[in-house]
């Protein structure tokens, strides 16, 4: 889909501003936060402790701390008894909602992988253990992935509709990229949108059945890759029509200008080899854009860390965009799944206004077959004004957005 | 900008075909249930069942052959869509076609098999066959490979809303000169664990009948099957509105969503309703925005014949909606709710004039509610 003109405007398309951004992650709670964890690289990834890994090849996730998950009401019970997912979620929406206080989205777009799964684990564990849980019907009511978003919204005041995105690992970049455009086709003034996903043993297990999940470190372009680790969080942006923003004097984080996606149909969990999914995704939103590939500065990658993902990702960027600057920061925090999207986003958000390429940890060689220029262990001060970052997902959902650093 | 309706398919316990199973609608057929067992525990389960034959009609594509159930439901609902559409996809016309799923349960047997031998056996016994299964947007991926589909692909995930809420994307996306057409599909699979759940959640029936609009509210019996609407720019239904929802904190908060929704479509006597009750709390609040906005309007109520369905039953909603305005028929008055509390909803056949437009009314159980209005082209 190169020309994302709307069929019934014949005015140019609207241009969607970022005026509020909020982030929980494994590397911290909040912007600033997140910004510190990317300049310093840090290694936010740490053993597994809430479920038993003992039999998995993999031991290790990004985790986001119990301590990062309160909020004005997280001590009470009903504050307790929501999903460790909808606790993310109300800290990033608040940390979000507190850059403009108010924001009346007319829609909510969100993404993620699994909702509650735990919770869905707890009920089926007490019923093969035969027990029967007291909590039953509230796990289940619970477990839902829309009732996580519902939660925040609840929390925070706000009652816009949900579309809740499922879209596998694409899932936050392909959220963020549909509320782009409903803003875009001038239909809609403001949007809220974003991913959130919380680890879970279901999907942990899944990954180590797969043998995509790495019993070593995850090293995203290195020669010698050997798989992915997980992680979790949540992130959610404000989206409002530029102009609108503008006249009212806000404070304007970045712009999203452009959006491509794509569907491979080589395989349910592999890429084509030849890259040409995840090409399709970044040539589009590049035409979303307007720009061409000389005017992205650096360029935010899935990089998972698999073998696969990498080569293909690699061969597509490198055939795209030649030397432009590439990290993967899924070293540092792992792979969040549906929140890596939007966490992603955030990241790019925060490259942008602070002028620092976020480094690829974990790197020790290149891969003689991908001929990309990694930022390589250590964060790198750079002048750019445009990024594109990426998320690729199983069923072959490929998704990339683009921002720009915003002139105000 | 028009938005059409160009294609419908459906996979439902009374059979496929939408003409066929429509025309079981109207004779007043109920699906027959199916018990089915928990093996963790003592207890049964009445569930209505797709027949065998429903999706044997499938083409033979290697993405179908470990598929889950949901999976092969999708596929055959989306075929037919397109097939009702007269639609041949080549690759450039695919290129300009999306897909947007809707689903509330997802692939619940995979799912449920996969979690189990991990639990029983622990994680040394995981299958790297079923995972990739159980992951949402796996239905969708299957068509989108069948039908050779390479741009656009969404799985939206919510309750028994989330059809309308993909209609509603749907109608966003097409903004877009980019796209044609874009091939909605709501899609679930029964399974004890599911029924499990909704018991628990005090929302289900032990056996039908399913008796929307009963007081008190007796609990709904879950189905299975797909819906499949192909939305176009040309086509013999005129897509008018849809209000993309309204999300409710507590079951008492329901009819308040359900009442703005109405409000919000101007729903009159005039209109013919297809309601989502289905022996549940959300039939309390569809009651209450009928009374309010068009007490002497027909109101039918699919779920009583076909069960509930979930993230396929709003798509099975539109598909009856869209029949009734086409064929001028309803099914027999048993079928209409002539018991509506308050109501003086008639048979169809004391109606003077046949209804302007359909609206169709999705409360779902979890906190989402939607609502749209379709009528014939001119």
């Amino acid at each position: 889909m190169p020309d994302t003109q709307p069929a019934n405007h014949r005015n140019p398309p609207a241009r969607v501003a970022v005026v509020g951004a909020g982030v929980v992650s494994p590397l911290g709670r909040g912007l600033e936060e997140t910004a510190a964890s990317l300049r310093d690289g840090r290694d936010c990834v740490t053993p597994v402790e809430r479920f038993s890994v003992a039999a998995c090849r993999s031991k290790t996730a990004g985790q986001v701390r119990d301590d990062h998950l309160s909020f004005d009401g997280s001590r009470s019970r009903q504050g307790q008894r929501l999903h460790r997912a909808a606790q993310m979620m109300i800290v990033a929406l608040a940390e979000a909602l507190e850059q403009v206080p108010n924001f009346k989205p007319e829609l909510t777009v969100v993404g993620t992988t699994s909702g509650g799964m735990t919770f869905g684990e707890e009920y089926y564990r007490s019923l093969h253990a035969r027990t029967s849980s007291k909590h039953a019907a509230s796990l289940i009511a619970n477990y839902t992935p829309q009732k996580a978003v519902m939660d925040a919204q609840e929390a925070l005041g706000i009652a816009a509709p949900c579309q809740v995105i499922a879209n596998a690992c694409a899932s936050g970049t392909n959220a963020i990229g549909h509320a782009f455009e409903c803003v875009r086709s001038g239909k809609y003034r403001r949007v809220l949108t974003g991913g959130y996903d919380a680890l879970s043993e279901l999907v942990f297990v899944g990954f180590d059945s797969l043998q995509a999940a790495t019993p070593e470190k995850c090293r995203p372009f290195d020669s010698g890759r050997t798989g992915l680790v997980l992680g979790e969080g949540a992130a959610i942006l404000a989206l409002e029509n530029y102009d609108d923003a503008e006249a009212r004097g806000a404070h304007i984080l970045a712009e999203v200008v452009g959006y491509g996606l794509s569907t491979d149909n080589h395989h349910l969990t592999q890429p084509n080899p030849s890259g040409s999914g995840a090409r399709q995704a970044m040539e589009r939103a590049l035409a979303s854009a307007g720009v061409g590939p000389e005017e992205v500065g650096y360029i935010n990658a899935h990089g998972t860390a698999t073998p696969f993902n990498d080569a293909a990702e690699g061969k597509a960027i490198a055939e795209l965009f030649g030397d432009v600057p590439v990290s993967s920061t899924k070293g540092m925090m792992g792979h969040s799944l549906g929140a890596a999207g939007a966490i992603e986003a955030v990241i790019s958000l925060l490259a942008l206004r602070d002028q620092l390429l976020p480094p690829n940890i974990n790197f020790r060689s290149s891969d003689p077959g991908l001929k990309i220029n990694i930022v390589a262990n250590e964060a790198r001060p750079a002048a750019f004004g445009t990024v594109l970052s990426n998320s690729f997902g199983f069923g072959g959902t490929n998704a990339s957005i683009i921002l720009r650093k915003s002139a105000r | 900008m028009s938005l059409r309706i160009g294609g419908m398919g459906w996979v439902t316990p009374l059979g496929s075909g939408v003409d066929a199973v429509w025309k079981r609608l109207v004779q007043g057929d109920h699906a027959t249930p199916d018990t089915i067992s928990s093996p963790l525990h003592e207890r049964t389960f009445a569930v209505f069942r797709v027949p065998a034959d429903a999706t044997s009609g499938l083409p033979a594509h290697p993405r179908l052959r470990r598929s889950s159930a949901i999976s092969r439901f999708a596929a055959a609902a989306g075929l037919a869509a397109l097939e009702n559409a007269g639609v041949t996809l080549t690759a450039e016309s695919a290129e300009r076609t999306a897909i947007i799923f809707a689903i509330s349960n997802g692939g619940v047997i995979y799912t449920k098999r996969f979690y189990h031998e991990v639990v029983e056996s622990g994680a040394q016994a995981a299958s790297p066959l079923l995972f990739p299964e159980t992951v949402f947007n796996a239905p969708a991926s299957h068509l989108a490979a069948i039908l050779g589909i390479t741009g656009a692909s969404y799985t939206l995930v919510g309750d028994g809303a989330v059809g309308l809420l993909a209609l509603k994307m749907a109608e966003d996306l097409m903004q877009s000169a980019a796209l044609d057409r874009c091939l909605v599909v709501g899609a679930e699979e029964g399974d004890w664990l599911l029924c499990d759940a909704y018991r628990r959640w005090r929302l289900l029936r032990a056996a039908p009948p399913v008796e929307p609009f009963r007081s008190p509210a007796r609990g709904t019996v879950l189905s299975e099957g797909a819906g499949a609407v192909l939305l176009d720019r040309v086509g013999p239904t005129v897509v008018d509105a849809i209000d993309g929802g309204c999300n409710f904190i507590h079951q008492r908060d329901a009819a308040k969503c359900v009442e703005q929704i109405f409000a919000n479509l101007g729903v009159s006597d005039d209109d013919l309703i297809v309601a989502s009750a289905n022996g549940t709390f959300v039939d309390a609040a569809e009651s209450a925005a009928i009374r309010r906005h068009s007490p002497a309007a027909q109101v039918f109520a699919p779920k009583a014949a076909l069960g509930e369905s979930v993230g396929a039953s709003t798509l099975w909603q539109l598909i009856c909606a869209a029949q009734a305005l086409r064929t001028h028929q309803l099914p027999p008055s048993a079928q209409i709710v002539d018991q509506l509390a308050g109501a003086s909803a008639a048979p169809p056949s004391q109606k003077q004039q046949p209804p302007r437009r359909a609206i169709v009314s999705a409360c779902g159980m979890n906190q989402q509610v939607a609502g749209l209005a379709i009528s014939l082209a001119a």
